[in-house]
């Protein structure tokens, strides 16, 4: 009698789900020493002494120097406004709402973002660049070894100097916006400045110019911690300087521009 | 990190002659899979200058960072006037770099900042008992201890990488420290520059006796400024004497380090 051979069933294979995949555990593995990098100068910038001298320099090179690139910008952009939005609301027969719309759209939205993009890419490049050069060629050792806290004399008067001067600049850009927005709309048909500003600022209260301007102090922590985290970090000679810049930069706008969404969010949510 | 206070001349004193002033024991560094520092060994006194030769990549630099507590050692104990950097917290390890001096190997001068200010910094970070006028007479008398008079106010980026290495050594002397480490302090240099710097740290050590390291590999710059002469290899102290000590060794290594050198 012939047997008939066993035929063994097909058992499936269940995936591994134990290890993740490499870009989650390299984004995980970023945010973790991150964390313990901001710890770290935070621990630093709250003990004395403090570095007061550092950190007035670096309030000039973040704000003094950022400032004609920023009220620029926010020239430019009121000019556009001003361009774009009598062109949509003539259309509606709303052209008296000009003064009005312009000054919402600069102190409320696109001065602070603006503000925030620029210096990202102006101050974050330059400090992420700075400290990297100073990591690859051991001047971040040698101030660790003359016993003086980097993360005290380098990392928080940075950041400090980004939360204190960007509100600063956020101001400066939404007065050259307003400004520069009435000059548009004047050549176009004369309106005074007092009439565009009394016109513009009807019925805005405190949640419309000082919650917008003062959230661009989170922009600053956001732009002055990753670029003091990805230069301090940095590895590899002229190569790691470049790549610490422009992580720099790519980091620090992503993360402003998600910030501004959630804080818009906060901001309504706190002045209904 | 709280505020350092600078032991006295006479704390420093009583405490460099208690031990020696650089105790490495057993020290062990790995780097991933490779070893670079395998028990390592060795004393250092005040007065004396001891040389850490090999070929590059054997863990020379490594060991000078872990003596000024910028690395771990995995195992093993690196004493700095008593205090243990591998196992110190943050105040005792910063309280014994005070009384350290370090010449990076390529000087790592502050490039932001001119030659006087680099000089001042640890007087700046570490003296605030000196009023602006003493802290500069003190700056001057370093430069001019190393022969930079009249650089004051020059970048870094504008001097040699000759007078780049005074500065640096003139910034690691600022706190007059007891003990100097000095990593390839000729390297990159010309034989003439080369043998000033070695004049230099001679003259330094026998004026301030401090406790010394020399990492390099240069045997002709170990017989002028060393007391006694380490040499490594494979991560591990192969023998350690004076220089008539490494000339009648029988290793091979040891014969074909000098004889290449030489």
């Amino acid at each position: 009698m012939s047997s008939t051979p066993q035929v063994k069933p097909l058992t499936p294979v269940a995936p591994d789900v134990t290890a993740p995949p490499g870009l989650i555990v390299a984004f995980l593995d970023w945010f973790g020493e991150f964390g313990i990098f901001f710890w770290r100068v935070l621990r630093s910038g709250v003990t004395p002494p403090y570095e007061f001298a550092e950190f007035f320099r670096q309030l000039d090179e973040v704000g003094s120097k950022s400032l004609p690139l920023v009220a620029a910008a926010g020239g430019a952009i009121g000019v556009v406004l001003a361009l774009e939005a009598r062109s949509s609301l003539v259309r509606f027969g709303a052209k008296s709402l000009l003064p009005a719309t312009v000054v919402f759209a600069v102190v409320t939205e696109m001065g602070p973002i603006l503000t925030g993009l620029i210096v990202s890419g102006r101050v974050g490049a330059g400090i992420g660049a700075e400290l990297s050069a100073m990591r690859v060629t051991e001047q971040i050792d040698a101030i660790e070894a003359s016993a003086v806290d980097p993360y005290k004399l380098l990392a928080a008067t940075r950041i400090l100097a980004c939360i204190v001067a960007l509100p600063l600049l956020t101001l400066a850009a939404s007065a050259c916006g307003v400004f520069m927005g009435w000059v548009t709309a004047t050549l176009i048909e004369p309106i005074s400045l007092v009439h565009f500003i009394n016109t513009g600022f009807q019925g805005a209260g405190f949640k419309d110019l000082l919650p917008p301007t003062f959230k661009t102090s989170v922009y600053g922590l956001i732009i002055g911690s990753i670029a003091c985290f990805t230069g301090m970090r940095a590895k590899g000679g002229a190569e790691g300087v470049g790549r610490a810049a422009t992580t720099s930069v790519v980091l620090s706008s992503l993360f402003v521009i998600l910030a501004d969404v959630i804080l818009v969010k906060i901001i309504l949510l706190l002045f209904p | 990190m709280p505020v350092t206070e600078i032991p006295k001349p006479a704390d420093k004193e009583v405490a460099a002659q208690a031990h020696p002033a650089i105790d490495i024991q057993k020290v062990t560094k790995s780097f991933g899979p490779q070893r670079v520092l395998d028990g390592v060994s060795f004393e250092v006194r005040r007065g004396e200058t001891l040389a850490v030769l090999g070929r590059s990549g054997t863990g020379k630099s490594v060991l000078l960072r872990i003596i000024v507590g910028l690395q771990k050692p995995d195992s093993g104990a690196a004493l700095i006037l008593g205090t243990n950097m591998a196992e110190a917290d943050d105040a005792s390890i910063a309280a014994a770099r005070t009384q350290m001096g370090f010449l990076f190997q390529h000087a790592a001068l502050y490039d932001s900042l001119t030659v006087e200010e680099n000089v001042a910094f640890p007087l700046v970070h570490h003296r605030q008992d000196m009023s602006q006028s003493e802290k500069k007479d003190r700056v001057r008398d370093l430069l001019h201890e190393v022969g930079l008079d009249g650089h004051l106010n020059k970048m870094p980026s504008n001097i040699s990488g000759g007078m780049q290495k005074r500065v640096g050594l003139a910034r690691a002397l600022a706190l007059d420290p007891v003990i100097l480490l000095l990593d390839e302090p000729t390297a990159g240099l010309d034989p003439i520059s080369s043998g000033e710097i070695d004049e230099l740290i001679l003259k330094l050590q026998q004026e301030h006796q401090m406790a010394s390291i020399v990492v390099t590999h240069d045997m002709v710059s170990a017989r002028t400024i060393a007391t006694r002469i380490a040499l490594m290899d494979k991560g591990r102290v192969l023998i350690e004497g004076s220089f008539e000590d490494l000339k009648h060794s029988d290793e091979k290594f040891v014969t074909q380090f000098l004889h290449r050198d030489l």
